[in-house]
């Protein structure tokens, strides 16, 4: 009979060993993932990629410049709008929000970011495409928006919260007002939080497809013009990778390693940037 | 770090500024039909870089997007392959010209390994395949249509339109006139109850699934097949001959339509299981959609004289990429439609007098 | 005589008027910019109860003509016909929820590996890159996902695990059939890739949150280090975790992009994992642009309206369990 200890400990070893596999076996599809965007499109990315837009089916040369532009458009629209409203937010959560108002709010904003982005997406067709007649820029920058507020407005109270007390207790006793505190001393304290949550938000929100089938649209044209549609990152790999054409599956390839390395470009800086306040990593 | 608020504001304000035009410059939007695209996009293209004044942007969601989205007034133009119905027509006030632009052909492409000659069809064993009651290739009925082939044992995988098709409406329609079966349990339309098989986004998305699928088989215009190197099947026709889908069948099924057609027409006609020995069975016009009046006079007319460009030069287009051109007797009937578009009350074909 | 001490409130009977004055003065300077603040600050925070108001209405108002026409009836109808305009979301409702548990089934495991060795047993240099690649998963945007599923993952399926799974399981109804690649069991995969940092982020921080007392008296009364996780860090941290895996399934449930591209888009209720299904989201983003009647697209937003209840109730629920462990703290929210 085998000693009850020499089980527990065999028990327990296997145990431990099953954790560190099932940890390899979760890390691996990323690795898989970043390997194949690497070999699949780096080939692909040269000067015609960044600077010519699509060219019709078929046809060879073409690249995704307006893809990039709108990109940078789209989530610029949705920073101006998302980020005074959830940074508001957070810092309304942090500063006075002990009370039922502020368990609310926390509540909904929660909820909210579990919500599918689709859904943002109908919901922002029905109440501004729709009456306004086409799709825009503008459109799919309020659907993004609405999508980063709830996220902004955790990450700015979970970083307001940090500042300690005695900074907000020591500019109460020099006779700042409570407002002047709160924005001077203590939402200036944590802004490299606040800006790290609002870059965490932009790199979800870079990466989006779904809200923007209906509100953007996408355009295989160079446009800047915010009212009219506009063609993404994340739009056109949807577009290409789902087409039947090599050439269009070269360029999804090239396209998907340009989108990963900004996302994950703008999630290591934000990472970076707490690194030091954050002990446990 | 991430530009202050005020500097983003500024500079996407300056942005959307410069891009807006200081010569007049049309921005006209489309939606509506994958069955087109390919051409839809080259002569669009050509047309942006031949003419400055004018950009044209089409999006390809399929038929029944671009007749909602032509309906809702959220496009200028729409395209499709599936006539709008009478009664969508009076939903918009008969706000609606439906211009033929190109002809097409909708051919069953499949994926089977191991090279082979063209598959030969009949249309029951389309309609088989497509309700589901032919799951094997290696079954004897394919193999009676097609002696001497080595058909591999692989299960039959039918690929459709997920999305609202004009495609769809084609082969469902062709579907339909063949076997009553399926007339009865299915019918026609952009977007039917599928007996069997998987969908595919757009005739993009149906020929990248089968192409990726071996053992699969769907419809898609010729042009798709043509373009990815995918192989598209015989379809014996009313006559009884295998037909090979190409712009010569394509043609002779739009002449038997034409004998049928009048100077008033519409132009919704179906051109399915024509009569004619060499006609291809599964051919089709596609439709632009176009209002009868515009507000906008300097959209209407750029539109308008785009059209008539593609019906024109751009027709020259369509064998190289797997379509058929309209027939020349049709011009001067599309040209008098195009004549009665009208905007705030005037005119605004700028071509040729219609005779 | 010493100025009077404006913080402090006049004795009684004592605080002649221009003293009080004064004193009111003041208190109105300050408490105006306080005020205007607070304000400013409460306005910007509603919007956020008054997004999910918005959304909710305007989803519930366009529904109303599908509502109306099909009732209750429209859950179990399994009939999605839009030439005869009859519409029944059971196949997507069965397909979100079948996709979702199965994304479970696989993600669970693994990312309560990924926690427990995290919080219990990587050493330390190894676990803040452990914990950055993990959260690199959360940062891989859904299509890039359905992308690489679509053309790395099917392929993978098709050629080395449906084979050998069909020949061990092919007797039972869930892998019968024939295997298209683009099916339930991609979906479900995928989605697990999907969701495995979500979860394994919350259930990290819920075992970080529980007291080393208890790790302590477990190690002290002599169990082994797995041990004293499995009988006092975890029992402890149940329902937190349970909270993360919830938090999981609503991620899962509203996944849009990565499903519908690999998912294979039928309306159809099948036991059969290795056939194609339907999930709501993926619907919306196929039919969505495309519903050519009122009714077919009220339809629609009658599935959306589904899928946004559904995902409130399940987020709520995870986020309360959540709490009952890390009191109120923006658990997660940096995984996102």
């Amino acid at each position: 009979m085998i000693a009850p200890r020499l089980r527990r400990r065999v028990g327990s070893a296997i145990m431990t060993t099953l954790v560190v596999a099932l940890c390899l076996l979760a890390v691996l599809p990323l690795l898989f993932i970043l390997g194949d965007l690497t070999v699949k499109g780096a080939s692909s990315i040269d000067w015609n990629f960044f600077t010519k837009s699509p060219v019709p089916a078929g046809q060879t040369g073409g690249g995704v410049a307006n893809a990039i532009v709108g990109t940078g458009i789209i989530v610029g629209l949705a920073c101006l709008f998302g980020l005074p409203i959830g940074i508001g937010a957070g810092v309304f959560l942090a500063e006075y929000g002990s009370g039922r108002l502020g368990w609310l709010v926390r509540f909904v904003a929660d909820v909210l970011n579990g919500t599918p982005s689709i859904v943002m997406g109908i919901f922002v067709w029905g109440w501004f495409v729709k009456p306004l007649g086409h799709f825009s820029a503008l459109a799919g920058g309020l659907a993004l928006a609405a999508l980063m507020i709830p996220m902004v407005a955790r990450t700015t109270e979970e970083m307001v919260r940090l500042v300690p007390h005695s900074l907000r207790e020591a500019a109460l006793a020099l006779g700042y007002p409570r407002w002047r505190t709160s924005l001077r001393v203590v939402v200036r304290t944590a802004l490299a939080g606040i800006v790290t949550g609002g870059l965490v938000a932009v790199a979800r929100i870079a990466g989006e497809t779904a809200p923007l089938l209906f509100t953007a649209l996408g355009n295989l044209n160079f446009s800047t013009n915010i009212l009219q549609p506009m063609q993404t990152l994340s739009l056109q790999i949807y577009v290409y990778a789902t087409g039947p054409f090599d050439e269009w599956h070269r360029l999804a390839w090239a396209a998907a390693l340009v989108l990963m390395a900004l996302v994950l470009g703008l999630a290591v800086l934000a990472r970076w940037a707490t690194r030091q306040r954050d002990g446990t990593g | 770090m991430r530009p202050s608020t005020g500097r983003i504001l500024t500079s996407v304000l300056a942005t959307a500024l410069a891009a807006a035009p200081l010569a007049a410059q049309v921005r006209l939007n489309g939606a509506g039909a994958t069955f087109p695209n390919i051409i839809y996009q080259n002569w669009m293209l050509t047309y942006n870089q031949q003419f400055d004044n004018v950009e044209l942007n089409y999006q390809s969601i399929g038929s029944g997007g671009g007749i909602r989205q032509f309906s809702d007034n959220t496009v200028d133009f729409g395209a499709t392959d599936a006539p709008m119905t009478d009664s969508a027509v009076a939903a918009i006030k008969g706000n609606a010209h439906h211009i033929p632009t190109v002809l097409g052909a909708v051919v069953p492409t499949y994926n089977l390994p191991g090279s082979r000659g063209a598959i030969r069809f009949t249309p029951a064993l389309l309609a088989d395949i497509f309700l589901g009651r032919l799951t094997r290739w290696d079954d004897p009925r394919l193999a009676a249509a097609n002696p001497g082939v080595a058909l591999p044992s692989l299960d039959v995988l039918v690929v459709h339109r997920s999305d609202g098709s004009g495609t769809s409406f084609v082969w469902t329609d062709y579907l339909s006139k063949v076997s009553p079966e399926w007339a009865r349990k299915v019918g026609r339309g952009t977007s039917v109850n599928w007996p069997t098989g998987l969908g595919g986004r757009g005739n993009e998305g149906v020929a990248a699934t089968v192409r990726q699928t071996p053992g699969a088989i769907g419809y898609v215009e010729l042009g798709y097949a043509e373009q990815t190197g995918m192989p598209a099947g015989q379809v014996q026709n009313r006559a009884g001959t295998y037909v090979t889908p190409n712009v010569q069948t394509v043609t002779a099924a739009a002449a038997g339509a034409m004998t049928a057609m009048q100077p008033s027409t519409d132009f919704r006609v179906s051109i399915t299981d024509p009569p004619g020995a060499d006609a291809y069975p599964v051919a089709s016009f596609t439709w632009l959609l176009v209002r009868r009046q515009y507000p906008d006079a300097a959209k209407a007319r750029e539109l308008v004289k785009f059209i008539w460009w593609a019906l024109t030069e751009g027709q020259a287009q369509a064998p190289k990429l797997g379509y058929a051109p309209l027939p020349k007797t049709m011009l001067p009937w599309i040209q008098a439609t195009l004549a009665t578009v009208t905007a705030a009350g005037h005119p605004v074909w700028t071509g040729p007098k219609p005779r | 005589m010493t100025p009077p001490d404006i913080t402090v409130p006049p004795a009684s009977g004592g605080a002649s008027v221009p003293q009080a004055e004064a004193r009111l003065a003041s208190l109105l300077t300050t408490n105006r910019g306080d005020r205007v603040y607070r304000v400013l600050l409460t306005g910007l925070a509603l919007a956020l109860p008054l997004l999910l108001v918005t959304i909710l209405l305007e989803l519930y108002t366009s529904a109303r003509p599908s509502l109306a026409r099909f009732g209750w009836a429209f859950l179990w109808t399994s009939v999605w016909d839009p030439v005869a305009e009859i519409y029944g979301a059971a196949p997507m409702i069965f397909g979100t929820l079948v996709s979702s548990l199965l994304a479970l089934l696989i993600a669970v495991p693994l990312a309560l590996g990924v926690a427990i060795f995290l919080t219990e047993f990587a050493p330390r240099p190894l676990r803040r890159p452990v914990a950055f690649v993990i959260e690199l998963l959360a940062a891989v945007p859904s299509v890039v996902y359905g992308f690489w599923g679509l053309f790395v993952l099917i392929p993978f399926l098709r050629q080395v695990v449906v084979p050998p799974l069909k020949a061990v399981l092919g007797w039972t109804p869930f892998i019968e059939g024939v295997f298209y690649g683009n099916s339930m069991l991609a979906g479900g995969i995928i989605l697990a890739i999907m969701i495995v940092p979500y979860i394994a982020a919350v259930s990290r921080e819920v075992l970080l949150a529980v007291p080393s007392a208890q790790r302590e008296a477990a190690v002290g009364l002599g169990a082994t280090r797995w041990e004293a996780v499995w009988t006092a860090v975890l029992p402890y941290g149940r329902a937190g975790v349970f909270g993360a895996i919830m938090l999981g399934l609503g991620r899962a449930l509203g996944e849009t992009m990565a499903v519908t591209m690999v998912i294979g888009n039928r309306h159809d209720i099948s036991l059969s994992v290795l056939q194609p299904g339907y999930t709501m989201a993926a619907a919306l983003a196929n039919e969505f642009s495309e519903a050519t009647t009122d009714l077919y697209l009220s339809a629609l937003f009658e599935v959306g309206l589904i899928l946004f209840v559904l995902t409130v109730v399940v987020n709520a629920l995870a986020r309360l369990l959540v709490w009952r462990v890390a009191r109120g703290a923006a658990i997660g929210s940096r995984a996102l």
